[in-house]
């Protein structure tokens, strides 16, 4: 007999005033009752809807009816053959929006805690049963990846298991891209990144970091050294500004500039070689999960935190959980309003916004109703520090550097559906193709492209 | 790793070091720089690039210690090996051989102006040079400025080495009697390259100056090397790091490289302790 509870197994968490004053992932995970009696909430749907809400088609009520008889070991041998990354995306999908918001328990009730429990399963091989994975044997053909975030790492994987030798091209000085850079490690605790990087490198993926294709070397060269395909999976790294008054002054960056500061440079440990301003009012201009990221870093590291969005709270781009979580560790929501101009001091530090209140009008093209400025409605917030966190788009080095490859208005790169772009064995995908979008839809795209790429060099 | 070849002290504050880097070796171009990182969960610092030789696969940085990470640098001697080297970024300096040039070097920004000035002077441009430095002692790469400059002027503050005055004062001297310059290039404290973008906008010649803002990445991704060039916000390591003088807000500039100058002074303090502590 299914568990026809209604609502989820709720997710152990740190207490949100102690969580506030560190760094420590915020969720603590599943035990093993927890597990087993959220699995059994799972219906084993034969129509299984859930697994075409999944990006990379992960096969949940397989997975899970192993996780109901305590075969957490098989569950993830399951998981295993479509997803690279488990312990990841069991962290930082938007299931709410994909696998869960397709599964038949959410019609009445909640949804089946899918992403706990494929966190659960992660978590519970790499304690338990963290043997190395096996070197598959080589076809002989090797292809280049540019970029080790999730859609170079997913592609990597996908093409190493089938044999192919591939060497990832990394710009940082580590491998892992967003998934170390931008989310932090409350979210996402960086050794499990490199645990799961690990696993890659343990079939033969080589990873070179310290590597800037477009730079250090062209794809062009890159292929006359024997590579026949190259997956380009760069992101879309450059951040975006409003082209505010004021928007240079000292204490305004970008959430990009913020986030590498303290997660890939540790900038917020006591004796770190890299400084960051610990601010004391800082407002987060966003609404989306860089936007919480930025801000929930801003209040570990003491400030009073605003986030600034333009739309109401209906319309907030973010993970449901991550703007529960914000507001459960006291970030406050200021909506319907976006700043005009920032106010800088004589010594050139931000030291107040001004603000516009919005109303929302008719639907845009988005679907979402379109903020309209009220006018005469200007008001001013004190702050020393101001993160804007307006979305991202496509670097522009591989396509300046990079004769015949197409890209759109925005800087995309333009593919067919499998990934292929307008040169012959050059693929992308991931934000480089859709502009900034989620780790799970990067996964995705590496997928299809390591499929691609397969069928086309066998 | 990127190991140390060659250490070699060019004044009490600059050092010269070559580092074996095939791959930024092999690319490199005048007016790019390299990022490094001293050690693991070390701090990333931009550096230009100040020589390159592909055939032994080697970059020549020279630095001045202004913070931690560059006393850290400069702690490491021949033969131990940097944790991270990455390059070359940015785009190589304009170099155009037709022309008369006059590069402006000042301080250890002379580093970075005597690859753009040699070459110019491979490129077969008519070359003069002019370097300031605050006194004799301070004076560096004088040999191999002059083996490139077709005319080479050595400014310094107190006049204890060439002539005394700045390299604004010279510059103005020799447009007054009668150099013809197409194009100035300035390279060396951001004060100073404001002053020659100044001088030169009355004359209206062309000028280019290298911009060293703060940055983390070096590829486009953080933002904090943002620059008011005209009407435009760019970033210095991926649009420059070269901006035409006559555009660039340098007092923004001056301003925002100065953001982490009291977390800079106590970390160099906080590294002084250690070293000696050490040393004891």
């Amino acid at each position: 007999m299914p568990n026809m509870s209604p609502n989820k197994m709720p997710m152990p968490v740190q207490d949100p005033q102690v969580r506030i004053t560190n760094f420590d992932e915020v969720a603590l995970g599943y035990t093993k009752e927890m597990a087993i009696e959220e699995a059994n909430r799972c219906l084993h749907c034969k129509h299984q809807p859930c697994v075409s809400g999944c990006p990379v088609n992960v096969r949940i009520p397989d997975f899970i009816e192993k996780v109901k008889t305590g075969d957490f070991e098989e569950a993830y041998q399951i998981i295993s053959l479509t997803s690279t990354l488990p312990a990841i995306c069991g962290r930082v999908c938007p299931q709410e929006s994909q696998c869960e918001k397709e599964c038949v328990r959410g019609i009445k009730a909640e949804p089946v805690a899918i992403g706990r429990l494929e966190r659960f399963v992660a978590d519970y091989h790499r304690e338990n049963n963290d043997a190395p994975f096996e070197k598959p044997e080589s076809n002989g053909h090797k292809v280049a990846i540019v970029g080790a975030g999730p859609a170079g790492l997913t592609c990597a994987s996908d093409l190493a298991k089938l044999g192919y030798q591939v060497t990832i091209f990394e710009a940082l000085h580590v491998a892992g891209g967003v998934l170390m850079y931008g989310i932090p490690e409350f979210r996402l605790p960086k050794e499990i990144v490199q645990k799961e990087i690990g696993h890659l490198k343990e079939m033969g993926v080589e990873i070179i970091t310290n590597f800037v294709v477009g730079r250090s070397d062209s794809i062009d060269s890159i292929m006359e050294q024997g590579y026949e395909a190259v997956f380009i999976g760069s992101g879309a790294g450059l951040p975006n500004f409003m082209g505010l008054p004021g928007e240079n002054c000292k204490g305004v960056y970008s959430a990009n500039e913020f986030l590498t500061r303290i997660n890939l440079m540790k900038a917020y440990k006591e004796g770190s070689d890299t400084p960051v301003q610990h601010p004391k009012k800082c407002v987060v201009v966003g609404g989306g999960n860089v936007a919480m990221d930025a801000a929930r870093c801003a209040k570990r590291l003491g400030a009073e935190v605003h986030i600034v969005y333009r739309r109401s709270m209906e319309e907030l781009p973010a993970r449901k959980e991550e703007v529960e979580h914000a507001q459960e560790e006291g970030i406050i929501f200021d909506l319907l309003c976006n700043p005009v101009k920032v106010i800088g001091n004589e010594d050139g530090w931000c030291t107040q916004i001004e603000c516009i209140r919005m109303e929302l009008g008719e639907p845009d093209a988005s679907g979402r109703r379109r903020p309209v400025p009220i006018e005469g409605s200007n008001f001013l917030i004190d702050i020393d520090c101001m993160i804007m966190a307006i979305g991202t788009s496509p670097n522009p080095l591989i396509r300046h550097t990079t004769d015949g490859l197409e890209v759109n208005r925005k800087g995309c790169f333009i593919c067919d559906e499998e990934g292929l772009t307008s040169r012959e064995n050059i693929y992308a995908g991931g934000d480089a193709v859709t502009g900034a979008a989620t780790v799970i839809n990067a996964m995705g795209a590496g997928k299809k492209a390591a499929a691609a790429i397969d069928r086309k060099l066998r | 790793m990127y190991k140390i070849e060659k250490k070699e002290s060019l004044n009490p504050t600059v050092t010269r070091m070559v580092i074996q880097a095939p791959f930024v070796a092999k690319r490199a171009k005048a007016g790019q720089f390299i990022i490094l990182r001293v050690r693991e969960q070390g701090e990333r610092i931009p550096l230009t690039i100040a020589d390159s030789d592909p055939a032994k696969g080697t970059v020549t940085i020279i630095f001045q210690v202004v913070g931690q990470t560059t006393m850290l640098l400069n702690e490491m001697k021949e033969g131990d090996s940097l944790h991270d080297f990455v390059g070359p970024l940015g785009k190589p300096s304009v170099i155009d051989g037709n022309k008369k040039v006059c590069v402006i070097g000042g301080g250890v920004g002379c580093a970075i102006a005597y690859p753009t000035a040699k070459a110019f002077h491979d490129a077969g441009a008519d070359v003069t040079t002019i370097v300031g430095f605050r006194n004799k002692d301070l004076v560096i790469l004088e040999k191999e400025f002059t083996d490139v400059s077709d005319a080479y002027y050595l400014m310094s503050d107190d006049g204890s080495v060439g002539e005394k005055g700045l390299v604004t004062n010279k510059l103005e001297d020799l447009i007054q009697n009668g150099e013809k310059f197409d194009e100035v290039i300035a390279i060396g404290p951001i004060i100073m390259m404001k002053f020659v973008s100044l001088t030169t906008k009355k004359y209206e010649i062309p000028t280019t100056v290298s911009m060293n803002p703060i940055m983390i990445d070096g590829t486009g991704m953080c933002g904090g090397c943002r620059l008011k060039v005209g009407d435009e916000i760019k970033f210095a390591c991926v649009d420059g790091p070269d901006f035409d003088g006559h555009l660039v807000d340098f007092d923004e500039a001056m301003s925002r490289n100065m953001a982490y100058r009291d977390f800079e002074t106590h970390k160099r303090e906080e590294t002084c302790n250690l070293l000696s502590k050490e040393v004891q």
